[in-house]
C-alpha cells in the first residue's frame, strides 16, 4: 500500500517536471526551427551580400537577397518610436506613480489598459485610414504610406508597456528616499524627478527597452501603414520592415525566396534575443536596488 | 517653513517638468479616447444583424462575419484548453516541487524569453511545426497561440501560488495527506484567482492576435461546427479585419470588426479588473 502510494507520487512528481519543462522545451524547439531553417540561405547568398546587400529583388529574373534595407528600416522605425514613446511614456508614468489622485489614476491607468489591449490589426487600420491620407496631405508627398507613418502608429502601440512597467519601477522605491528629500526643502516635483526617478532608473531602462522590443517585433499595424516597397528607409518613402518582409513574401513565396524569408526571421530573432538578454541585465539590476 | 521664497530657476524647472506631466497624461488619455471614438463612431453604423449573422456569400455579393465570430471562439477554446494544464502545471512544478534553484532560473528564463518572441515569429515557427503535420488549421493556429500564452498563464498561477499561505500546506502535511493530494486539495483551489486572471489576460491577446494566425490558421470564411472547424483554416477576427482592409478594400466591414474588438477588448479590460477586485476583497476577508 505504501509503496503504491510512493509510486504515485513519484509519477506526479514526473508528470510536473514534465510540464515544467515544456515551456524550455518551446525555446529550444523555436530556436532549432529557426537556424535549421534560416542557414541554408545565407550559405546560399554568402553572409556578407545578405546582411549588407542593400537591394532586394526576390522575384527578378537575376534575384538579388540583400536585406540591409529591412534591417535600416526597423532600426530606424524602432528609434523614432522610442523618440516619440518614451518621453511621454515617461513623464505620463511619472505623473501617474506620483502625483496623481487616486481617482484619476484608476481611469488613466484603464485608458492605458485599453491602448494595450487594442489589437494591432485595429492600429494598423486607423494609421491607413488617418495617418497615411494626413502623411500625405501636410507634407505634400505622393504616398502617405511611409516610414513616418509607421514610426507615429509604433510609438503610441509602446506606450502602454513603457508606461505600466515604469510606473512598477517608480512605485517600488523607497518612501524613506522622498521623505528624506522633502524635509531638506525639496518641492514634491523636484524631489520625484530627482530622488525617484534617478533610484528607479533601471526599471525605467527595462522598460525602454521593453519597448524597442515590442517596436522590433510588430508586424500587422506597420504592414498596414508603411507601404511595403523594398526601399532603403526614408522618412517619407514606403519602406519595409524585418517583420513585414517575412510576412509579406511568405504566402506565394518558394524555393531559394522562402529559405531568404527564414533567414530574415532568424535575424530578427537574433535582434530579440540581444534585446531580451539586455533587458534582463536592467531587470537584475532592478532587482539588487 | 522656511521664508527663503523658492529661486527663480527652481521654480521653472518645477514649473516644466509638472507641464510636462500634464501635456504627456492629456496625450495619453486624448488618444484613447480618440481611437475609441473614431472606431466605434466608424464601426457601428456597419453593423447589422445580417453581418452578424451569414457568412459571405459569392452569389449574393454581401460580406458575413459569423464563421470569423465562431473561429474566434474555437480558437480561443481549443488555445485555453491546452494552454491551461501546461501553464498551471509548470507553475505548480515551480513553486510545490522544484528543488534544484538552477533548474528554477533555467525555466523562467525560458519564460521570459517566450514573452519577448514577437508574434510573427511565433507564425513562422507555428507554420513550420504545426502546419506541416496539422494542415493549415484553426487546430495549428490555437497551438502556435498556446506557446505564445503558456508564459501568460505560468506567471500569473505563480504569483497567487506564492499567496497560498504556508501554514495550510504544512496542517495538510501535519494531518498525513501525500504531496500530491495536498496539492489537488489545497494548493490548487487556492490559485483559482491566478489561474482565471491568467485565462481572462490569454483571451484577451488571443482576441488581438493576428500575425502569428496568418499563416497557421489561414484566412478561409467556411461556416462550421467545432471539430472541423479545428480541422479546416479559418480566418479568425482580427485575421479577417486585416484581409478585408488590406486586400480587399472593404473598409465598411474592417471598421465594423474593429468596432466588435474594440467592445470586445474594453470587456476584457473591465472583467479582468473586476475579477481581480473581487479576488482582493475576498482575500481581504
Amino acid at each position: 500500500m505504501r509503496s503504491r502510494k510512493q509510486l504515485l507520487e513519484t509519477a506526479v512528481h514526473g508528470i510536473f517536471l514534465m510540464l515544467g519543462l515544456v515551456t524550455v522545451g518551446c525555446v529550444l524547439l523555436i530556436t532549432v526551427y529557426l537556424v535549421v531553417s534560416g542557414i541554408p540561405a545565407i550559405r546560399q547568398i554568402g553572409l556578407v551580400p545578405f546582411l549588407l546587400g542593400d537591394t532586394w529583388e526576390s522575384t527578378a529574373a537575376q534575384p538579388s537577397y540583400g536585406i540591409l534595407p529591412f534591417i535600416l528600416t526597423s532600426i530606424y522605425g524602432t528609434a523614432g518610436a522610442i523618440l516619440f514613446g518614451v518621453p511621454v511614456g515617461f513623464f505620463a508614468a511619472v505623473y501617474l506613480a506620483k502625483l496623481a489622485p487616486t481617482q484619476v489614476k484608476s481611469i488613466v491607468e484603464a485608458a492605458v489598459s485599453l491602448l494595450a489591449g487594442i489589437p494591432s490589426v485595429v492600429y494598423g487600420l486607423v494609421g491607413m485610414l488617418v495617418l497615411v491620407p494626413g502623411t500625405r496631405a501636410l507634407f505634400h508627398v505622393p504616398d502617405g504610406a511611409s516610414l513616418l507613418a509607421a514610426i507615429i502608429v509604433l510609438s503610441v502601440m509602446i506606450l502602454p508597456s513603457i508606461i505600466k512597467v515604469s510606473i512598477t519601477a517608480l512605485e517600488a522605491v523607497p518612501k524613506e528616499y522622498e521623505d528624506a528629500s522633502l524635509a531638506l526643502g525639496a518641492t514634491p516635483i523636484e524631489t520625484y524627478f530627482r530622488v525617484s526617478v534617478p533610484a528607479a532608473r533601471s526599471g525605467i531602462a527595462a522598460a525602454v527597452v521593453l519597448g524597442v522590443g515590442r517596436a522590433i517585433g510588430e508586424a500587422m499595424a506597420v504592414m498596414m501603414v508603411s507601404g511595403n516597397a523594398a526601399n532603403m528607409p526614408s522618412l517619407f518613402e514606403s519602406v519595409r520592415f524585418l517583420t513585414t518582409a517575412v510576412s509579406s513574401e511568405m504566402s506565394y513565396s518558394s524555393g531559394l525566396q522562402r529559405q531568404a524569408l527564414f533567414s530574415i526571421a532568424l535575424v530578427l530573432f537574433l535582434f530579440i534575443m540581444l534585446i531580451n538578454a539586455v533587458l534582463n541585465f536592467f531587470l537584475k539590476g532592478q532587482k539588487e536596488g | 517653513m522656511l521664508d527663503r521664497p523658492i529661486s527663480p530657476s527652481r521654480r521653472a524647472y518645477i514649473g516644466v517638468m509638472g507641464l510636462l506631466c500634464a501635456l504627456s497624461v492629456l496625450l495619453v488619455c486624448a488618444l484613447a479616447l480618440f481611437l475609441i471614438g473614431y472606431v466605434l463612431a466608424a464601426g457601428l453604423p456597419n453593423l447589422s444583424w445580417e453581418l452578424l449573422t451569414t457568412k459571405p456569400s459569392y452569389l449574393s455579393d454581401t460580406i458575413g462575419i459569423l464563421p470569423d465570430i465562431l473561429n474566434t471562439i474555437y480558437i480561443i477554446l481549443a488555445a485555453l484548453l491546452i494552454v491551461l494544464p501546461l501553464g498551471a502545471g509548470a507553475a505548480v512544478y515551480l513553486t510545490e516541487y522544484a528543488a534544484n534553484k538552477r533548474l528554477v532560473s533555467v525555466i523562467e528564463y525560458a519564460a521570459e524569453t517566450l514573452s519577448g518572441i514577437p508574434s510573427i515569429i511565433y507564425g513562422l515557427v507555428g507554420m513550420l511545426v504545426f502546419t506541416g503535420v496539422l494542415g493549415t488549421s484553426l487546430l495549428a493556429g490555437a497551438l502556435t497561440l498556446v506557446i505564445m500564452n503558456l508564459p501568460t498563464i505560468m506567471r500569473t498561477t505563480q504569483e497567487s501560488l506564492r499567496t497560498v499561505p504556508q501554514s495550510y500546506r504544512e496542517g495538510a502535511f501535519g494531518l498525513g495527506a501525500g504531496k500530491w493530494r495536498v496539492i489537488r486539495t489545497v494548493v490548487l483551489p487556492g490559485c483559482a484567482d491566478g489561474i482565471i486572471t491568467g485565462c481572462i489576460l490569454s483571451v484577451g491577446r488571443i482576441l488581438g492576435e493576428s500575425a502569428a494566425l496568418l499563416f497557421t490558421a489561414g484566412f478561409a470564411h467556411a461556416l462550421n461546427g467545432f471539430f472541423t472547424g479545428l480541422a479546416s483554416p479559418g480566418a479568425t477576427l482580427t485575421v479577417a479585419l486585416y484581409v478585408y482592409a488590406k486586400e480587399q478594400g472593404e473598409f465598411g466591414v474592417a471598421f465594423a470588426i474593429a468596432a466588435i474588438l474594440m467592445l470586445l477588448t474594453l470587456a476584457v479590460n473591465l472583467t479582468a479588473a473586476l475579477v481581480g477586485w473581487y479576488f482582493r476583497k475576498r482575500r481581504a476577508l
